[in-house]
């Protein structure tokens, strides 16, 4: 046993970097997939429903990892060519929560209001404008929490690249252990910086959810933990 | 103002009636019906709204059953009947909220769900429907603002996105509009800030920015607390009374529909089964199902 010397150090802050990178990538790729393919989904042509449909059915049932190595080591086969690891590994994260984000799209955007919709029609909005003005504008504050939940799960998923030899925090922690011996002080550290990434972007969540509540003339989203609930109703026939 | 109408009472109800030299139902409409077949054309007598053997079917259940009726440019029009007797669908299929299984509808002349084409009359296009859509404006029972816009952006936006008015131009107007409901000084307000009256004069302003020619009311004191029916009920007699927009009313509101109206129209079982000016209709109705309605509401 050895003692984790700064450069070990800077090798696992460097893998933070691609963590963070990889999470930022997939992220992008996988909200567009998600806007895609959810709206799609509640498309008025059925065939785009079907196709949006069955994207969605495909990509959830497919593991995200199987799909990272299809795509290195399969596509290539085919095309002739092969991305680097990493910009396989956006790709794979980036459709697989994009499958799952479109959920969110879809389920957000059907819980709008139907009079909002009929409303939008009253005035001869066009579908997109329908869309564009007033949906989306009101289920975009229903979808973050559910999207931080996406989110958080993506930044532990990319840890998937550690196989593929992406050099991420996962992959810094299992050389800085084969180098030094030391599992518990390394699997500890690198334990808290995954907490610490998704604590931030939680909390930057927040702040966007309450953003955007704000931006529709909605008052704060409720504490996870409110502190007296004003809205219980003492329901008659209870005994105690 | 009065429905001159010297109709005999089968003949399609006609609120307020520009000619008089209207003949009874079988004889108009079968002569209706060859203009139609020689000139491609719906016969339009200046009339605003047209309903022609319009069915209605939610499944095995016949809402309308070939409704006919018409109205005339300016009036305004009361639909009265039992709940369940079809006054809503006949708003939202002029809205084009529903599609009629059967029949036409025109407004201002123009085919709503159907267009011409070589001749025959086939479903019209989206576009077709908006462009005919806009001479028509809604209020709902449930406001239905948008709550992701502050007060003034609700009336303006459409103007903006879909006349093509310019902000400046669609902002002026939409001040005034809300001046004239009472609520000039609610401009920057978010809709979940007002309440249900203010919401729903809010309403009645977005609609009328977009300058109707039709404006349709359902219900539109409803859902509101007892003590804000007044107010709103006073501001549509108020545009009854000084503009020149045609409405087309559902309302539990005799007095105010006894007030507005030019003509009431009864439903009952998808039809038509009785209309008349509202003081022969509210005093006197000769339909006996009208008169137990009435007598169970006034
Ligand atoms: N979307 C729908 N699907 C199925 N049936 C419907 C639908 N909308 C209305 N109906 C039925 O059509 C009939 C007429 O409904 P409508 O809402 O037009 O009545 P109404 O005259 O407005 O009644 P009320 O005075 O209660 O508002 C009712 O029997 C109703 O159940
Ligand atoms: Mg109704």
């Amino acid at each position: 046993m050895s003692e984790i010397s700064p450069g070990l150090w800077e090798l696992l802050l460097k893998g933070v970097w691609i963590t963070v990178q990889l999470t930022v990538y997939s992220a992008a790729l996988g909200a567009a997939v998600a806007f895609g393919v959810g709206l799609a989904r509640a498309h008025r042509l059925w065939i785009v429903r079907f196709v949006a449909g069955t994207y969605f059915e495909v990509f959830r049932g497919t593991s995200a990892l199987i799909l990272m190595f299809w795509i290195f080591f399969v596509l290539p086969l085919g095309f002739g060519w092969q991305l680097v690891p990493m910009w396989a590994a956006v790709l794979a994260l980036g459709l697989t929560y994009g499958a799952y984000g479109s959920e969110v799209v879809r389920g957000a955007v059907a819980a709008v209001a139907k009079g909002q919709r009929e409303a939008g029609i009253a005035l001869s909005f066009t579908p997109a404008q329908q869309l564009r003005k007033i949906v989306l504008p009101q289920a975009w504050p229903e979808m973050i929490p559910p999207f931080n939940n996406l989110l958080v799960e993506l930044l532990k998923g990319t840890a998937l690249v550690s196989i593929m030899g992406v050099a991420d925090i996962a992959f810094g922690a299992s050389l800085v252990r084969n180098a030094t011996g030391q599992s518990a002080p390394v699997y500890t550290v690198i334990l808290l910086m995954y907490f610490v990434l998704a604590a931030v972007l939680t909390r930057g969540m927040r702040v966007l959810e309450r953003r955007a509540k704000a931006g529709i003339g909605q008052k704060q989203p409720e504490r996870t933990f409110p502190r007296r609930s004003r809205e219980r109703v003492p329901v008659g026939g209870e005994s105690r | 103002m009065s429905a001159d109408s010297t109709l005999s009472k089968k003949s399609p109800p006609i609120a307020g009636t520009a000619s008089s030299g209207e003949t009874a139902a079988g004889s108009a409409t079968a002569q209706e019906t060859t203009a139609q077949e020689t000139t491609g054309a719906p016969v339009t007598q200046g009339e605003l709204i047209r309903f022609d053997h319009v069915t209605k079917r939610f499944g095995e259940n016949t809402v309308l059953d070939s409704l006919d009726f018409r109205v005339f440019p300016g009036k305004h029009v009361t639909l009265i009947g039992p709940s369940g007797s079809g006054k809503t669908t006949i708003l939202r299929l002029l809205m084009t909220l529903l599609k009629p299984d059967e029949g036409t509808i025109t407004v201002g002349g123009e085919y709503l769900n159907h267009e011409k084409k070589n001749g025959r009359l086939v479903p019209a296009s989206e576009k077709h429907i908006r462009e005919v859509r806009k001479n028509i404006g809604m209020v709902f029972q449930q406001f239905n603002l948008f709550p992701n816009m502050k007060v003034l952006r609700n009336v303006t936006e459409a103007p903006v996105q879909v006349l093509g008015l310019s902000r400046d131009e669609a902002d002026e107007r939409a001040r005034e509009l809300l001046e004239l409901v009472g609520l000039g000084d609610r401009c920057d307000a978010y809709p979940s800030q007002l309440s249900g009256g203010q919401q729903q004069r809010v309403a009645i302003a977005r609609a009328l920015a977009m300058r109707p020619k039709v404006l349709l009311l359902d219900e539109v004191t409803s859902a509101l607390d007892p003590e804000l029916v007044q107010g709103v009920l006073d501001l549509l007699r108020d545009i009854a009374h000084t503009t020149d927009v045609t409405m087309l009313c559902v309302t539990h509101e005799m007095g105010f529909a006894r007030d507005v109206s030019d003509c009431v129209m009864m439903f009952d079982q998808g039809k038509v089964i009785e209309f008349g000016h509202p003081d022969k209709m509210f005093s006197d109705p000769e339909n006996e199902r009208t008169k137990e309605f009435l007598s169970a509401v006034l």
